[in-house]
């Protein structure tokens, strides 16, 4: 089957650490993301662990105030721009995306290593704020408390500050990547929707991650120099940080979740056997969402005293992302009609995100209307809507991608019973700790708070013990997936019956992709034409 | 009439299907990075506005503080390095390779003369004590006025960092040019550089008017 060595692949061809530290290629790039990556998710998610467990009950259990101030903090800084904001673009998106484009590698594979290492730097940075002082001032630096506070605010920032230009850099790779490299034949609208996905959201990496790396800029400056831009007591106005970050933050929501319903689109058209319903409906709606996500920043500051008029124009145009969002949601529901549907470890996490990130998004509607956010503004709401974004959407569709991905990776299959029960075990823990915080902030607990009155007690310690069956389930699918690289049955080239171009290489692929350049003549996802 | 005689041939990365293919790629790749560096300057941008509109009339007051031909000086140097670093690109894709040389040779000469008046006028403005907030000492003629010179020093030092690194890239172009890499079929390089040597230009057209000039 192939002039090449038979048993060659990206991993083998060359070993030794060195060869994997210094190598070029997007395949093995990819899969250091994805180690560094599961790292941060783990560090993260020990950070959760340990800030809900203080909340158990109200009052001090383990920690001081100030140290749950800094493990909040940490959890959040830690997850955003460790573990999210790559999640799946570096990790999944560098492994795949040349190879669902038939390309050979990415446009600048030298420009993806550096991006890697700028990653490993700013993440040094993030890990020596930990233990020099933790920040205590949450993910988003708001001032002038980021200013005036005792704690490592600097190394923080500064590591973020790094970290978007890693993310800035895949960004601009991507782009030329999808314009430049695409196999002869693959138009615009033969590529696959994960392409689409990838694609809006290197233009927001590009667009928005630089105003956070100014702000950030200037919030060092400001503690080191003083020039006051947001210092009320020199002249200067707190809430330009406010504008100055979220005009990033909110589009960087939108780099989260995007990669995401790319993944989605892949999921569904695979394990439903058809042809994905809209296909140019899915593609333009990445596009809308990307442009929306530069409007809607103002939702972050109704109770910061913006204007009227400003507020309402930022809430109608927060509506509007609904539109795109909803679009793909009804497209992958009429996807499945009538079709096939094979319930696999991936299509688990695929049904896990519609219903999740239905609910998340249907709250975020709920928090952008202006009368309900004075009331819910601030709360446990908010934090249960955005996880049920951030982890019941993204997270969801990054654990379905690796397991869809996983064979084409590593050339394993897993058990697909351990995966099931690892599913269940997420599935109910994640709803556990996060539909609780729903009840919480509609009965008005606060977020951030470190002590709570009496009454919240058996909401939170319901919500502090779903993220024990939480960590059950990741525990589960940590022993499952390292089992299977190590005994794991040998995966087939197409074992899901995949029509895009990654399947059609061997898995794991040779260095370098396929052994002839594809030449595209046909649709992505034509299952009614193709058997498979 | 041209002096490359044993110029090295390149080698088209193993990834691309011909050297057009590589240049175009990397032509897209320098004006994305262009669009995030305007993204990067644009939020000083706002924030400049922001003051302005704050404060008119210490922005009015301010402004006379700053020395005008000193600026324009700059903008006419900065100007005509713009002119020698396209003529550097031309050079090359005409195979004059002592030409090129030159050229990038005057364009540091321009990068540095930039650098000699800006630290004449920083000095000048560190020895009235007109400085960021923390450290101003200076005569307050107008409320605020130390927040003029906290943007002005942060965008007039981010844009002299962008200097800096041109004249780090443009040392780069220099070496290269000499070992003989550039010649009329590859000047990616040359071209990448060039371009964002005008964008630091450009950001300083910018500059120059709404510090020096704009009353």
């Amino acid at each position: 089957m192939s002039q090449v060595a038979v048993g060659t692949n990206y991993i083998n061809a060359t070993k030794g650490l060195k060869s994997w530290l210094t190598t070029l290629d997007h395949k093995r790039i990819g899969i250091m993301y994805l180690l560094f990556i599961a790292i941060s998710f783990a560090l993260g998610g020990f950070f959760a662990l340990a800030l809900r467990l203080e909340l158990l009950n109200p009052g001090k259990l383990l920690f001081s105030a100030k140290q749950y101030n800094q493990l909040f903090t940490l959890h959040g800084a830690i997850m955003v721009f460790l573990f999210i904001v790559p999640s799946i673009p570096a990790s999944i998106g560098n492994f795949l995306l040349p190879l669902q484009i038939g390309a050979k590698d990415v446009a600048f594979p030298k420009l993806n290593l550096s991006s890697f290492y700028l990653y490993l730097f700013g993440a040094i940075f993030c890990v020596y704020s930990m233990v020099a002082g933790a920040a205590d001032t949450g993910w988003t630096f708001y001032t002038p408390y980021s200013t005036t506070t005792d704690t490592s605010v600097i190394s923080m920032t500064l590591g973020a500050f790094i970290l978007g230009f890693s993310s800035i850099f895949t960004g601009i790779n991507f782009i030329v990547t999808i314009h430049k490299m695409r196999a002869p034949g693959m138009s615009w609208f033969r590529m696959p929707l994960m392409v689409w996905a990838l694609y809006a959201t290197a233009i927001i990496q590009v667009l928005a991650t630089p105003v956070l790396g100014i702000t950030l800029l200037l919030l060092v400056i400001e503690r080191v120099a003083g020039i006051g831009i947001f210092d009320p007591a020199l002249g200067g106005d707190p809430i330009l940080f406010q504008h100055f970050f979220w005009f990033y933050s909110h589009p960087a929501v939108y780099i989260m979740i995007l990669p995401a319903m790319g993944v989605m689109s892949e999921l569904v058209t695979t394990f439903s056997k058809k042809n994905i319903f809209g296909y140019k409906m899915i593609a333009y709606s990445s596009l809308a969402i990307a442009i929306i996500s530069f409007l809607v920043w103002g939702h972050h500051l109704f109770v910061s005293g913006q204007s009227d008029y400003a507020a309402m124009i930022f809430s109608l145009l927060t509506y509007l992302v609904a539109i795109p969002s909803a679009v793909k949601v009804f497209n992958w529901i009429a996807t499945m009609y009538k079709g096939e549907i094979d319930i696999k470890a991936p299509f688990l996490y695929f049904l896990a995100f519609l219903f999740l990130f239905c609910i998340g998004g249907f709250t975020g509607i709920m928090l952008g209307s202006l009368s309900l956010d004075v009331y819910l503004h601030d709360t446990y709401f908010v934090v249960a809507h955005f996880h049920y974004v951030m982890m019941g959407g993204t997270v969801m569709a990054f654990l379905g991608g690796l397991h869809y991905w996983w064979p084409k990776m590593f050339g394993k299959m897993y058990s697909e019973g351990a995966a099931f029960v690892a599913w269940l075990f997420i599935m109910v823990g994640f709803n556990m700790v996060f539909f609780t915080q729903y009840l919480l902030g509609t009965k008005g607990m606060p977020r951030r708070y470190y002590s709570y009155l009496d009454q919240f007690q058996p909401l939170h310690a319901f919500s502090t013990s779903g993220t024990w069956v939480l960590t059950i389930g990741f525990l589960i699918m940590a022993f499952y997936l390292v089992e299977s690289l190590l005994n794991g049955k040998q995966a087939p080239d197409n074992p899901w019956g995949g029509l895009t171009l990654e399947w059609k290489t061997q898995s794991p692929p040779i260095t370098e992709n396929f052994l002839d350049t594809p030449i595209v003549d046909s649709d992505p996802y034509e299952y009614d034409k193709v058997k498979v | 009439m041209s002096d490359v005689k044993n110029h090295k041939v390149h080698s088209v990365a193993h990834h691309f299907a011909n050297a057009g293919h590589e240049f175009e790629s990397a032509k897209l790749g320098m004006w994305v990075f262009l669009v995030t560096e305007v993204l990067f300057f644009g939020a000083l941008f706002v924030a400049y506005a922001f003051l302005r509109w704050a404060y008119p009339e210490m922005f009015v007051e301010a402004h006379h503080l700053l020395d005008w031909r000193m600026g324009g000086l700059n903008t006419l140097i900065l100007i005509t390095s713009s002119f020698t670093m396209v003529m550097a690109v031309r050079s090359a894709q005409v195979n004059q390779r002592k030409q090129t040389s030159a050229y990038l040779l005057a364009t540091l000469v321009c990068a540095f003369g930039f650098l000699i008046v800006k630290y004449l006028e920083y000095s000048a403005k560190f020895h009235h004590g007109y400085l960021p907030a923390k450290f101003f000492t200076g005569q307050a003629v107008s409320e605020h006025i130390h927040l003029f010179f906290g943007i002005y020093f942060m965008m007039t030092g981010l844009h002299g960092v962008h200097v800096l690194v041109g004249i780090g890239l443009i040392v780069w172009l220099l070496i290269r040019n000499q070992k003989g890499d550039f010649y009329s079929d590859f000047f990616t390089p040359l071209e990448m550089v060039g371009l964002y040597w005008h964008f630091v230009d450009l950001v300083w057209i910018f500059l120059f008017p709404l510090f020096y000039l704009v009353g």
